[in-house]
Parts: structure tokens; C-alpha cells; sequence
């Protein structure tokens, strides 16, 4: 019997997707290559730093582009769920450090579960610490009043949790039995029925139409 | 065409909330974090497990190094060579370099990758010193810094060596040179990134000639003003 698939991710949301991580893991390559000892002299430092920068101007220019030409639509649908938290929401969080041990149910999730939406609001506050950091060690080269001791810290710690939640994130949609299917909701859109109520039964019980507009394009 | 029924908005706005006070967090973390590396600096130790992966231990220095272990200073043994076109070439072994008369001054120190301590407090001789004690000739127009540290080495001119905020340190912040930070002796230029603030100096050589220093061979500038090299202003 042919499996019954549902779209979970327009193209446009795909491409933000995919844009954001191509373009982080050039940042972290060549800002590894910029400031830390053990990956210095695999680029030289001007040819890092031009990737460096332009790779941070590519992803706001890019994410700028797709909000201007993509559906625009799509992107808001997901702001808006990745902003709201229900009581369930709440229950899914307090009991995940516990069912990621141990298995067991979880309480019903919309298209994002409740850690799907924290990792993306996290990661949307630490792009912004990111950008107003970077900004600050690219113009405190022009003018030394605005060097501060504790951008470049700042700018470290960030890049050290941005990875560790990438790593999870990465384990999660790659490796992990329960989750892993959903990478195929990422790279092809659609993602399996039956897995998707399981694990996402708000969004699937969705009145249809409203489900599928959104994926238009 | 079908518009979607706007997706219920119920629950509380959690996200925007984590968003904004992952930002508000980075940014006042700006301020917050020479402070908190300072705690952090007591409580963990800067060299070997944590130290090395945790950013921002060791009261915002970070070490670099070309070698590994890092030169160890000893005593009885050092001797500073102070060398090339000079009327009077010197060996100085440490108790004498440690006679010389010096000075103390407050400056902030520059990294060419991003980070800078402020207000550091040195100690040491000023160029002038040395000069005195050397006599270089009138064709010295260079001063080659050969570090314990092989291969690292780094060259200014005679006149950036004659800045008046330049000095030899032999104290940093009220204590002798740690290893870490270039024991015994390291060249203070507050006006050039760290690259050109050589430590664990064994070798001044007055030259004729340019050359250019480690970090100048793979790319970097040899002029290195903060602010206006490497890429930027100038």
C-alpha cells in the first residue's frame, strides 16, 4: 500500500532552511580558522575572514530575498508558531528529558513540537547576538571607541552554544529513531501520515484546507 | 483563491520571549563578560581541560603559541643577546637585565583577532635603555625580536621601538611575566596588535634591513597600527 504523505515545509521554507545552514557552517569554519590556534593556517586569515563576512551578508541578504519573492506566507504561518507556547507545550517540555531516556508519549504537538520552537527561537536570538557582535569586531577594526573586551567573548559563547544546539539538532533529524523521519520533511517537504500523527497530531488534525494552503506556492 | 483560516492564536507568546532574551542576554552579556571571565578565570584553570574549550578564561588573554610546550624561563640560564649593527654588542644574563632601571605605564592591549584587555599595568625598560647600553650605528634601522619560542620572531622599526608607550616588560599587573604571557621578557607595543608584542624575547638585533616577522609571513601586515592594518583604514 502506497504511504500516505503530507507536506509540512514549502520550498520557501526549505530554502530559508538550507540557507541558514550552508551558510553556518561556513561562518564556523572560518571563524574556527580566525580564532582558534589549532585551525590556524588551513586558510589564510583575509581569505577567512571574506567568507566569514560575506557568508553572514549572503544569509540576510538571502533570508531578505526569500521573504521579498518566496511565500511569504509560509514564513509568517511559522513565526507565528514558532512565537506560541499552549499548555501542552509545556507538558512536552517538562517530561522530554525524561522520554528522551525512557520512551513513552508525548503530549499532542502542532507541526512544530515544543523543542522544535525553543531550538528556533534560540538560535533566531543568538543569529541576532551574533550579528550585533560581529558587527561590533568589524567596525571596532575602523574605530577602536567601540572595541570592547567582552564582544569577542561574547561572540565565542555564542558560537559554542549555537553548536552544541546544532549538534542536538543535528542528531535529532539524522540519527535519532523517533525523530529521524522528519528530515525528509526538510529536504523533500512531505513527511509520512501516519509518522506525522504520532508525532505532530494537532497539525494533522487540522481541517485540511487550512493545513494545505499554507504549503502553496 | 482560498485564503487559510488564520491559525489559532492560542497559548502565550513564549517564543518572541526566548528570541528577545537570548539577544537582551548577548548584548548586556557584552558588558557582563570581563567580569564573568574574570570569575571564571579563579575557578577554572586556563591550561588543560575546560581552560582550553570554555572562551574567554584567563581575564579575557587568550595564549597563542607556534610551539608546544611553551618556553620555560630559567634564571641561571637566560641570557638576552643584544645584537647586530651596534658599537657595543651585549649579553646580559637575567640579574643584570632585572638592574636595569624602568618604568611602569598603563595601556590597553590589542588582538588582531578581535579581543583586547584594557588598562593593563606593565613594567619594564624603555627603549631608550637599551640604546644607551648598545649604541646602535646609523645604519640600524630595524629591531629583530627572536623569541625562546622557536620558530616566532618579529621585527619593528627603530622608530616604533622609540615609541613612547613601547618598553621591554618584565612585570605584568603588579607580578613578573607569567609563562603563559612571555617569561621573562616581552615586547609591549600598545599601538600594534599582540603579533607584534613579542615574548619570551632572548634576542634584540639591530638591522639594516626589513624582514618580515611569523605571523608577516602568512599574511599578515607588518605595520600592524591598531585599527589601521590588516585590512582596515589607512
Amino acid at each position: 500500500m502506497a504511504r500516505r504523505r503530507i507536506g509540512r515545509f514549502s520550498r520557501t521554507e526549505r530554502a530559508a532552511h538550507w540557507l541558514l545552514a550552508s551558510t553556518f557552517f561556513v561562518m564556523l569554519f572560518t571563524g574556527l580558522c580566525l580564532s582558534v590556534s589549532a585551525f590556524e593556517g588551513i586558510l589564510d586569515r583575509p581569505t577567512a575572514k571574506a567568507w566569514h563576512l560575506w557568508s553572514a551578508i549572503a544569509l540576510v541578504g538571502g533570508l531578505a530575498l526569500l521573504a521579498l519573492l518566496g511565500n511569504r506566507r509560509s514564513l509568517a504561518r511559522s513565526a507565528r508558531e514558532i512565537d506560541r507556547f499552549d499548555s501542552d507545550d509545556a507538558r512536552w517540555l517538562k517530561g522530554a528529558p525524561g522520554r528522551f531516556i525512557s520512551g513513552g508519549a508525548a503530549p499532542p504537538q502542532g507541526r512544530f513540537n515544543a523543542g522544535q520552537k525553543l531550538n528556533s527561537a534560540l538560535i533566531g536570538g543568538l543569529m541576532l547576538t551574533m550579528y550585533a557582535t560581529g558587527f561590533l569586531l568589524w567596525y571596532g577594526e575602523r574605530d577602536t571607541t567601540y572595541r570592547f573586551a567582552g564582544t569577542v567573548m561574547v561572540h565565542d559563547w555564542g558560537t559554542l552554544i549555537l553548536m552544541i544546539l546544532v549538534a542536538g539538532h543535528l542528531y535529532l533529524a539524522v540519527l535519532h529513531p523517533a525523530t529521524r523521519h522528519s528530515l525528509r520533511g526538510m529536504t523533500l517537504g512531505d513527511v509520512d501520515e501516519d509518522w506525522a500523527r504520532r508525532h505532530h497530531s494537532k497539525w494533522v488534525e487540522q481541517p485540511e484546507a487550512e493545513r494545505v494552503a499554507a504549503d502553496r506556492e | 483563491m482560498e485564503r487559510p483560516t488564520p491559525t489559532p492564536r492560542s497559548g502565550i507568546p513564549f517564543g518572541r520571549a526566548a528570541l528577545l532574551g537570548t539577544f537582551a542576554a548577548g548584548i548586556a552579556g557584552i558588558a557582563a563578560a570581563p567580569s564573568v571571565s574574570r570569575f571564571l578565570s579563579k575557578a577554572v584553570p586556563s591550561t588543560g581541560g575546560l581552560g582550553e574549550v570554555l572562551p574567554g578564561i584567563g581575564g579575557g588573554w587568550r595564549i597563542y603559541s607556534v610551539q608546544s610546550p611553551l618556553p620555560t624561563f630559567d634564571p641561571a640560564s637566560f641570557e638576552l643577546s643584544i645584537t647586530g649593527l651596534v658599537e657595543k654588542p651585549r649579553r646580559l644574563r637575567w640579574s643584570e637585565v632585572a638592574a636595569l632601571p624602568g618604568v611602569h605605564q598603563t595601556s590597553d592591549f590589542h588582538c588582531v583577532t578581535g579581543w583586547s584587555v584594557d588598562n593593563v599595568r606593565w613594567e619594564g625598560i624603555r627603549a631608550q635603555t637599551i640604546i644607551d647600553l648598545v649604541r646602535p650605528k646609523p645604519s640600524a634601522k630595524f629591531v629583530t625580536l627572536q623569541s625562546l619560542e622557536t620558530p616566532y620572531v618579529d621585527q619593528v622599526s627603530l622608530d616604533q621601538f622609540r615609541e613612547p608607550n613601547a618598553m621591554l616588560a618584565r612585570r605584568q599587573d603588579g607580578k613578573p611575566l607569567t609563562r603563559s604571557h612571555g617569561a621573562p621578557l616581552r615586547l609591549v607595543l600598545p599601538s600594534m596588535y599582540g603579533y607584534k608584542n613579542v615574548k619570551w624575547v632572548r634576542e634584540l638585533r639591530f638591522d639594516a634591513s626589513p624582514a618580515p616577522g611569523y605571523w608577516e609571513q602568512r599574511g599578515y601586515d607588518v605595520d600592524a597600527w591598531v585599527g589601521k592594518s590588516n585590512g582596515y583604514g589607512a
